[in-house]
């Protein structure tokens, strides 16, 4: 029977929420599991209106010899989150700048802002990241993905964690961790889910069929062992019931707060850099179809890289409770992880030697190299700002908001767009993107937006910083906290309008992707027109 | 437990024999990437996502 398993076990899932609605001891409990329930009813229904008794033919042949059906959908999954984790950011922007934009409760600021932040990291970021995985670690193995059906469960499995976070925020669930905010019931799901990811990825390692483990899947390998360690241990908590939302953490007081940050700044490093540079290691390659520049240093990149940025957490921590030497070891960690970073940034630019002029006719090489530009300036932007001197300028200001996009938009987003731009045709047997002018587009709204709203963060997060630091001659503090806050006014409007940008040329990838998987092809002139006929000699 | 697993006993062995441990296996790793033979290897490593699709 086709989908067997899966009818069995979401049948008793649906169920099981069910029960929990039923005996639900706090109301937003309850109705998070009505979420629950009707969403998982609706995925029964799908299934069993697409099931057949007959027996279970031979597997779909892919023509590829790779198991590609779950990656097509991450590359869909991809889009879809981006533009809502996009569209959440400029709504959020606006609320920033215009207050009346707040709609109590489930829309206000408090609750779209983990919105926007999970959807940007987890769902897009995330969904990049399983599905460019799945697809390097199977073509650098050069053996299809282990474990059947399991590759599946961890694509929906990970959707339904996704769709359990964004809407118990706004339902108020929260444990008030920062990127950690889905309470414990969403976090086991989340565990069983990363499990399967381990193995699924582990399986296709050890039945590979190449001997040696390419660079790529180190990296991604990193990421995915270091997040499990890392959600487990920052989401120890104890429920109050099993039947409602409430847990309390294992830790209690600066313990607690140094795990939080332990767990904030290596899903930093490990989330949204290792994992990606994984990414950058197969697609920056097969895209200027030369090998990596040097792949001795990319292995000493990766060792230095994981030895290092699992100690730098407790920058975040600068000037509170945390035992000094321990801020001073945060600090001293980040300011290290410049050799590895720059060692990293060099490796995939220098990539392009001897090849630089594609970058004149190929836009999705140079949204790779712009990722790769923008992966160097956070990098060296973020050891600075973990300097203590810097940092009580810096801190709880927008200056660390302009810094996280400019990782996240710069480097996360640009080397996802590129890699799915360069995966979609691959999927789905085309020759060729519907346009690459319209990549070009892409490209140069994305880039405006991320200068924008970048520029306009370091000059509000700077005057934010002095605002909050000036003293008259008498000793008082000059401004009072609204002041400093009425004075960010044209700051958050020009910051929306740069995230607005932004998700201007996603809207544009969104349309060309889908003329791609249509099979449509755009006739257009090539970018730097074409090459002149040559002329026999006379 | 209480008497090996307490806070000086973890922070001492962190930074004596838990450093020692990983600044040996990471110039070990740097040895070995550098070692004789090392660059043909390597460079038949870059080459593995460019042989085919």
């Amino acid at each position: 029977m086709r989908h067997g398993t899966a009818i069995a076990g979401i049948g008793i899932m649906t169920f099981l929420a069910l029960v929990a609605a039923a005996f639900a001891r706090d109301a937003q409990f309850a109705a998070h599991m009505w979420v629950l329930f009707f969403v998982l009813l609706g995925s029964a229904v799908v299934l069993l209106r697409n099931t057949s008794f007959s027996p279970a033919g031979p597997a779909v042949d892919e023509r590829s010899g790779y198991m590609d059906g779950p990656i097509r959908y991450g590359a869909i999954a991809t889009l879809f989150w981006g533009i809502a984790g996009f569209l959440v950011g400029v709504v959020v922007a606006l609320q920033l700048a215009f207050p009346d934009l707040n709609i109590e409760p489930w829309l206000s600021f408090g609750r779209l802002r983990p919105l926007h932040t999970s959807a940007v990291v987890f769902a897009f970021g995330g969904n990049a990241l399983i599905a460019s995985s799945f697809y390097v670690v199977q073509r650098t193995c050069r053996a299809r993905l282990f474990g059947g059906d399991l590759a599946w469960f961890v694509f929906w499995g990970y959707q339904l964690f996704i769709v359990m976070a964004a809407t118990g925020y706004l339902l108020g669930i929260t444990q008030s961790r920062e990127y950690a905010e889905p309470e414990w019931y969403v976090d086991l799901w989340l565990t069983i889910v990363w499990v399967a990811y381990l193995v699924v990825f582990l399986g296709t390692i050890f039945k590979r069929k190449e001997p040696h483990i390419y660079v790529a899947n180190w990296f991604y390998l990193s990421f995915i062992v270091t997040i499990a360690m890392l959600h487990v241990v920052n989401n120890l908590a104890i429920p109050v019931s099993f039947f409602g939302s409430k847990s309390y953490s294992a830790f209690a007081g600066v313990q607690d707060a140094l795990t939080q940050w332990w767990y904030g700044h290596n899903a930093v490093g490990f989330f949204l850099t290792a994992g990606f540079l994984g990414m950058m290691y197969y697609f920056v390659p097969k895209q200027v179809n030369r090998p990596v520049y040097s792949y001795r240093l990319s292995i000493i990149h990766f060792w230095a890289l994981i030895f290092l940025y699992i100690w730098a957490g407790p920058h975040h921590l600068h000037y509170t409770a945390l035992p000094d030497w321990a801020q001073t070891l945060g600090m001293v960690f980040s300011i290290m992880l410049w050799m590895p970073s720059w060692g990293g940034m060099i490796n995939g630019l220098m990539t392009l030697s001897g090849a630089w002029d594609k970058l004149r006719t190929d836009p999705v090489l140079r949204l790779m190299v712009l990722a790769i530009a923008f992966y160097g300036m956070s990098t060296f932007e973020g050891p600075m700002m973990s300097i203590k001197a810097v940092n009580s300028l810096s801190h709880y200001t927008d200056w660390t908001i302009g810094h996280v996009h400019s990782g996240a938009l710069g480097w996360v987003g640009m080397i996802s767009f590129a890699a799915v731009y360069y995966m979609v045709p691959k999927l789905w047997y085309r020759e060729r993107l519907y346009s690459l002018r319209l990549v070009t587009w892409h490209f140069w709204l994305a880039t405006l937006g991320i200068v924008v709203y970048a520029a306009v963060m370091w000059v509000s997060g700077i005057q934010q910083g002095l605002m909050w630091r000036e003293y008259d001659d008498q000793g008082f503090l000059v401004y009072s906290f609204a002041e400093s806050v009425a004075a960010m006014f044209p700051y958050y409007v020009v910051r929306a309008m740069g995230g607005a940008l932004y998700l201007a040329g996603a809207l544009v990838m969104v349309w060309n992707i889908t003329m791609t998987i249509l099979g449509h092809q755009r006739e257009e002139a090539p970018i730097g027109g074409a090459a002149p006929a040559l002329q026999p000699a006379e | 437990m209480e008497r090996f697993f307490n806070y000086d006993t973890m922070r001492a062995f962190a930074d004596s024999w838990g450093l020692l441990f990983l600044m040996i296996f990471f110039i070990g790793v740097v040895l070995f990437v550098f070692r004789p033979g090392g660059r043909k290897a390597a460079e038949r490593a870059a080459q593995i996502p460019l042989k085919d699709d």
